[in-house]
């Protein structure tokens, strides 16, 4: 409050540093979170080893692919929220006890606000719970990871869209509380879908038939099968790039559209914000 | 079935938290009351066992209650429970549109491996599953108030926000038993086949329970590494719902003698569909499985009372 005028760009920023820093401190939690993404990792891995033994070539994957996915997508899991976790269990409590009151009478914008603090937080998860699971799924296994620097950098903007879609989607789950109070139970639902619906279980090109081509269009595509396609597309020449265009249109198409319908849902829940006492 | 078997895993959790309790739970009222009528350590242990029990079961019905107040978030987050269980088999089931055997093994009998182990851990996550949120409570300090309560601190730390949406998983696990048992019907059932369903399932759930225990006793010298013990229980069911064919030989020896998730399911479940054991173990080790839920309650009650007993508040 002492500092003058902070640009907006200034405030968010903090905002986002300031979610990156509170993640940061809980050292153990990160530590055990990497084991078990590992761990987890390999396990999936020998399923994954054993799937394609049997069927080489499944959804378009050689098996070294198919294990890149998956070591890829232990690595985005926490980051993107899909198990869980997130800002929305805090945002919810706000709700239920009124302190959301405080939050819309701060000079900034609410979505805003929270979307800065889930990046911060992602970002944090990315470096804190990423990069070990994937070296080592890289030392014990046969990967395909590009070498190309491009193919790192569209992927990492990948990712960010993906974020950006699952913070969306979190975003209506957090405001859902104005109506349903407690949220235990649209946070277990939403955890289920995205977990299956993202690509984390199998990957979606794995699913069968029209099923499979609805599953790819859904917005829970957006937060790791594309990323993750995005990394192993470089292959093709030419056809590459346009898939990977058309990838990355298709991941902020979700984000703009899912972050406008919060801003709807948002202005109606806001209007039933009643501030007790005084 | 499912009944016999809380009663069961309730027993597992009492005990544990009795040999926890006592020295560090602050005392009881009730078992320095006893002790004056001489009949030695016995009858204060076992009341201790009782007091644990009871207290977990008054602690639990709040709960419950609690959980009744907001309906339609308790059916949702049930029929969620379930689900997630329920999509983890859907995924099996697309594995299996594309192939007809993994790791030699034929859908059903993957069936009956999902099946009995998601019903372990979800009995064992509905009883002792709570125990993970220590590292929690140490860093809030909300560990205190248990310490000076007169329940032993494992039965409080076990029945707090005790979820009864868990049923979900039980349900689901045994669903799919259910169907996996219906179309092995060429295994030729035994009574001892049948019996070792039940008998598997108990056990799991005790195995999966003291693993929890450990977990929970891990986090007093670890801090908030709940996740450590989610690879272990997830994660170990997340494995034995795969053949173990499917896996490298080293990580079968470490589940079966260092942390002996193997005995959950595994191993009984390679007898009743009469067939071998990659590591080639004797046949008996199939029965072994409530032997080994008993004996890894030893060390994990053993690193829990260490746990109570060197824990000092954070005493902000």
């Amino acid at each position: 409050m002492r500092q003058p005028v902070v640009g907006r760009a200034g405030l968010y920023g903090a905002v986002a540093a300031g979610g990156f820093r509170r993640y940061a401190t809980y050292g153990t939690a990160t530590a055990a979170g990497v084991f078990t993404n590992t761990v987890f990792g390999f396990i999936l891995a020998y399923t994954y080893i054993a799937l394609w033994d049997e069927r080489p070539g499944l959804g378009g994957y050689d098996q070294s692919e198919a294990l890149t996915f998956m070591w890829v997508s232990q690595a985005l899991l926490a980051a993107g929220a899909l198990i869980g976790g997130g800002f929305q269990e805090e945002f919810q409590e706000r709700v239920r006890t009124g302190d959301i009151a405080v939050d819309l009478y701060r000079p900034a914008d609410l979505q805003a606000w929270w979307l800065a603090g889930d990046l911060g937080r992602a970002g944090f998860q990315l470096l804190g719970r990423g990069v070990v699971p994937l070296v080592i799924g890289g030392l014990a296994f046969q990967l395909a990871l590009p070498t190309a620097p491009l193919r790192w950098l569209l992927f990492l903007v990948s990712v960010l869209l993906g974020l950006v879609v699952s913070f969306a989607l979190r975003y209506l789950l957090g405001l859902a509380a104005f109506w349903l109070m407690d949220g235990a139970g649209i946070n277990m639902m939403a955890t289920v879908v995205s977990i299956f619906f993202s690509g984390m279980l199998l990957p979606l090109t794995v699913f069968p038939g029209g099923f499979g081509e609805f599953v790819r269009v859904l917005p829970w595509a957006a937060m790791l099968q594309v990323p993750v396609d995005v990394l192993l597309g470089g292959s093709g020449a030419g056809g590459g790039a346009a898939r990977t265009a058309g990838a990355l249109g298709f991941q902020a198409a979700w984000a703009v559209a899912l972050l406008g319908l919060g801003r709807l849902v948002q202005s109606a829940a806001t209007r039933k914000v009643v501030v007790q006492g005084g | 079935m499912a009944e016999r078997v809380a009663e069961d895993g309730a027993v597992a959790a009492g005990g544990a938290s009795a040999e926890g309790g006592a020295k560090a739970g602050g005392a009881g009222p009730r078992a320095p009351a006893e002790r004056p009528a001489g009949h030695g350590l016995l009858v204060p242990r076992r009341s201790r066992v009782l007091e644990g029990l009871r207290g977990y079961g008054l602690i639990a019905a709040m709960w419950i209650r609690s959980t009744m107040t907001y309906r339609t978030s308790f059916l949702l987050s049930t029929f969620g429970n379930a689900a997630i269980t329920l999509l983890d088999f859907v995924a099996i089931m697309i594995m299996f549109s594309h192939v007809d055997e993994l790791g030699g093994f034929t859908l059903p009998e993957i069936a009956l491996l999902y099946g009995s182990c998601s019903a372990s851990l979800g009995l064992a996550d509905l009883l002792l599953g709570n125990t993970d949120r220590i590292g929690t409570r140490i860093r809030d300090g909300s560990l205190d108030t248990m310490l000076v309560r007169p329940v032993p601190v494992l039965a409080q730390v076990a029945a707090d926000r005790f979820a009864l949406r868990r049923l979900g998983r039980i349900g689901q696990g045994i669903a799919v038993l259910g169907w996996a048992v219906s179309e092995l019907d060429q295994l030729h059932w035994t009574v001892g086949k049948a019996l070792m369903v039940p008998v598997m399932i108990t056990a799991g759930a005790a195995i999966f329970g003291a693993v929890m225990v450990g977990g929970a006793a891990f986090q007093f010298i670890a801090g908030d590494a709940a996740e450590v013990q989610n690879s272990f229980t997830y994660g170990g069911c997340t494995m034995l719902q795969y053949p173990p064919t499917v896996f490298a030989k080293d990580l079968l020896r470490g589940v079966t003698f260092i942390v002996p998730l193997a005995f959950v399911n595994w191993l009984p479940a390679l007898y009743v569909l009469g067939r071998p054991d990659p590591l080639g173990l004797p046949g008996w080790v199939a029965f072994a499985s409530p032997l080994v839920a008993f004996v890894v309650f030893l060390p994990a009650s053993l690193a829990w009372r260490a746990g109570v007993r060197s824990y000092r508040s954070t005493g902000s």
